[in-house]
């Protein structure tokens, strides 16, 4: 009995000092670059970006238009522009020049043997089309472009697809309220969509199997 | 071709003439004159190397001549022997070569890392030349503090360094409809393998303060493409790395120097290179680069989107159509495994075009979302084989075959195709790439 208390009173005595201990590990791992790292607080690396330094590099925008800058140009100007700074690649009606991307066309193509996937016929989002245009078009002068520019190449490759008409004008707002055919064509990975097996012996028992040595044309798209 | 430059060339006699005054006259002339056909014997020593005049019992010319001093080549450079150890481009794949790609010499590579002057090449607008004094990385939106910093901030931070495997999405994808690829490093050579080093993504994000409603990080480069994509925060958080060097040095200018993201495991698309900016939103962006391309098209007509990680993979890089056999007797048949998910688990491998097949030996390291070597010896008899790899990753996941991947997901996704791979060896020893279905 006197044992088991004695016991009992040192293993008492050893808890408190454990829990001493670690609180006095804890103040002080506080103090710890890590600890403060872990809680956020940082390394303080690096300079404070300013509103003004952002902005000139803040490009991106998004499909419910955050990002998109006050503006408008109109199909008549981007034809224009167009006819001078894209068709070369693009096709005066967006058919594509050489291995250059098609732009416009291709409507209900995407189950048939050879997709177009255009503008037109694939891309969801208006702002993705005036966000690429600003950000890397033309292709031999990125980020050349003034906003009204971009608004109006926008509009013209929307109306080469039938997507504006000729006398169309676009801004901030009106460019967010197109809804594009393909909108509702896209979801959410689902991989893994395969379940093979580990077959290990006579695994073509039942199948019978074709041997191709090669397709007779080149399948060219790859990105 | 010579051993040495005509410049290497003059030094070095100029040096044998020096070295050989304290010699007697006749002596002299003698060593000169030898030293004379040595060199000229070095020049010739390429065609000289398919006779038997390098082979025992005789004594070979590289042994009996001075090389080339330290420095020759103050970077260095593979032996001339090596000269077709490249990248190579299909041309008819893109418009020009400045939005294109060039494919990784798989079959020639040995281990799991990728030499730095062998990783393949993807840009969309070129390589920029970007001096690193000059180079800022942006850090804002749903941040507490907003930052930027230089490259010097950027080494200030802890480190990390790993090896990972980056695959092209498009890898392997112009054989969706049939085989057409002549060669191993045009039908799997969009990937490589490398030590990264740099700081993790969630390092930088703790320094910056992420707020509650931050859900997506968009990642842009510095290039004339501004390339841009949408990465979701849970993998931002997770293994996401902000890269500045690649196999020991500072990454190559066609890798994002000075400053790349690598996304282990994901599409190489999403590892945005000559990063500039990490902007914190709420939604994802719908870039060019995640809806008009990088999305998978179905048979349906209707496209998967964020299709990020690269499933379990593998291919035989020997034998393969750039390694042939040479005769009956034994060879080692080996190849890559890899998988975004996780580490190799297994690989087994089949002779008969599938019907049976037998487990290979995983040799070296065995890393997550590396590249994995795999092998086995054969006794090759000259008889024709259907050979196939078939991979397991940790998950449980087991490659599938191309009839699977057909069945599921139709002839017009370009991206993610990772089925089992054939290649058909003749009784000639030859390989060429064909499809089973």
């Amino acid at each position: 009995m006197y044992n088991l208390v004695n016991t009992v009173s040192l293993k008492f005595f050893g808890l408190c000092a454990a829990l001493l201990l670690s609180s006095a590990l804890l103040q002080a791992s506080e103090k710890t670059p890590q600890a403060t790292y872990n809680q956020g607080a940082a390394f303080a690396i690096g300079s404070p970006a300013s509103s003004t330094e952002i902005a000139g590099w803040d490009i991106d925008v998004r499909p419910d238009g955050v990002g998109l800058p006050v503006g408008s140009g109109s199909v008549e100007q981007g034809a224009l522009l167009y006819e001078q700074k894209c068709a070369m690649c693009h096709g005066d009606f967006g058919e594509g020049a050489g291995r250059y991307p098609k732009l416009a066309g291709g409507e209900g193509s995407l189950q048939d043997a050879r997709p177009e996937k255009t503008v037109g016929s694939y891309w969801p989002y208006t702002s993705t089309l005036w966000d690429y245009i600003r950000r890397a078009m033309p292709y031999y002068a990125p980020q050349s472009l003034q906003v009204d520019e971009v608004y109006s190449l926008t509009a013209y490759v929307l109306n080469l697809n039938d997507i504006l008409d000729d006398d169309a004008v676009v801004d901030q707002q009106s460019l967010m309220q197109i809804e594009m055919p393909n909108r509702d064509g896209f979801y959410l990975d689902t991989r893994p969509d395969i379940q093979n097996d580990r077959c290990m012996q006579d695994c073509l028992k039942d199948t019978e199997q074709k041997l191709v040595s090669s397709l007779a044309q080149p399948q060219v798209d790859v990105d | 071709m010579s051993f040495f430059s005509d410049e290497q060339e003059r030094q070095l006699f100029t040096t044998l003439e020096t070295e050989s005054k304290p010699l007697p006259g006749s002596d002299r002339r003698k060593f000169l004159a030898s030293a004379i056909a040595l060199l000229g014997a070095a020049g010739v020593a390429k065609s000289a190397s398919a006779s038997t005049a390098n082979l025992p019992p005789q004594v070979p010319q590289w042994s009996k001549t001075l090389g080339p001093g330290v420095l020759t080549n103050p970077y260095g450079k593979p032996s001339h022997f090596e000269s077709e150890v490249i990248r190579r481009t299909v041309p008819w794949l893109t418009a020009d070569r400045i939005s294109s790609v060039s494919m990784t010499p798989l079959a020639s590579l040995s281990g799991i890392i990728t030499p730095n002057s062998l990783v393949f090449e993807r840009h969309h607008s070129g390589v920029p030349d970007i001096d690193p004094e000059q180079h800022r990385l942006v850090i804002h939106g749903l941040v507490e503090k907003p930052i930027i910093l230089s490259m010097h901030d950027l080494q200030r931070f802890p480190s990390v360094t790993e090896i990972k495997f980056l695959e092209c999405a498009a890898n392997g994808g112009m054989e969706w409809k049939g085989p057409q690829m002549k060669s191993l490093q045009f039908s799997h050579g969009m990937l490589s393998c490398c030590e990264w080093t740099g700081v993790r993504l969630s390092t930088i994000l703790a320094e910056v303060g992420i707020k509650p409603q931050a859900k997506w990080v968009l990642a842009e480069g510095a290039d004339g493409a501004g390339m841009a994509r949408s990465i979701p925060l849970e993998k931002a958080l997770d293994d996401t790395i902000i890269v500045y060097a690649q196999n020991g040095e500072a990454l190559r200018p066609e890798q994002g120097y000075p400053l790349r993201l690598l996304n282990p495991g994901w599409e190489g698309n999403t590892s945005i290179k000559w990063l500039r900016r990490l902007k914190i939103s709420d939604k994802p962006w719908y870039m060019r680069e995640e809806t008009s391309k990088y999305t998978d098209l179905m048979d349906d007509g209707r496209a998967r989107k964020f299709s990020f990680v690269q499933e379990c993979n593998s291919v035989i890089t020997s034998p393969a159509p750039e390694a042939p056999f040479k005769g009956p007797g034994w060879y080692r048949i080996e190849g890559f495994a890899w998988s975004g998910r996780g580490k190799i688990k297994a690989v087994d491998i089949s002779l008969d075009g599938g019907n049976s097949w037998q487990q290979a030996e995983l040799t070296g390291l065995v890393l997550s979302k590396s590249l994995t070597r795999f092998s086995i010896m054969h006794h090759w008899q000259g008889n024709p084989m259907l050979l196939q790899s078939r991979a397991v990753d940790e998950t449980g996941y087991i490659q599938p075959t191309i009839t699977q991947l057909r069945a599921e997901r139709g002839t017009n996704s370009i991206y993610h195709k990772n089925s089992i791979h054939t290649w058909k060896l003749d009784a000639n020893g030859e390989v060429s790439n064909v499809q089973l279905s």
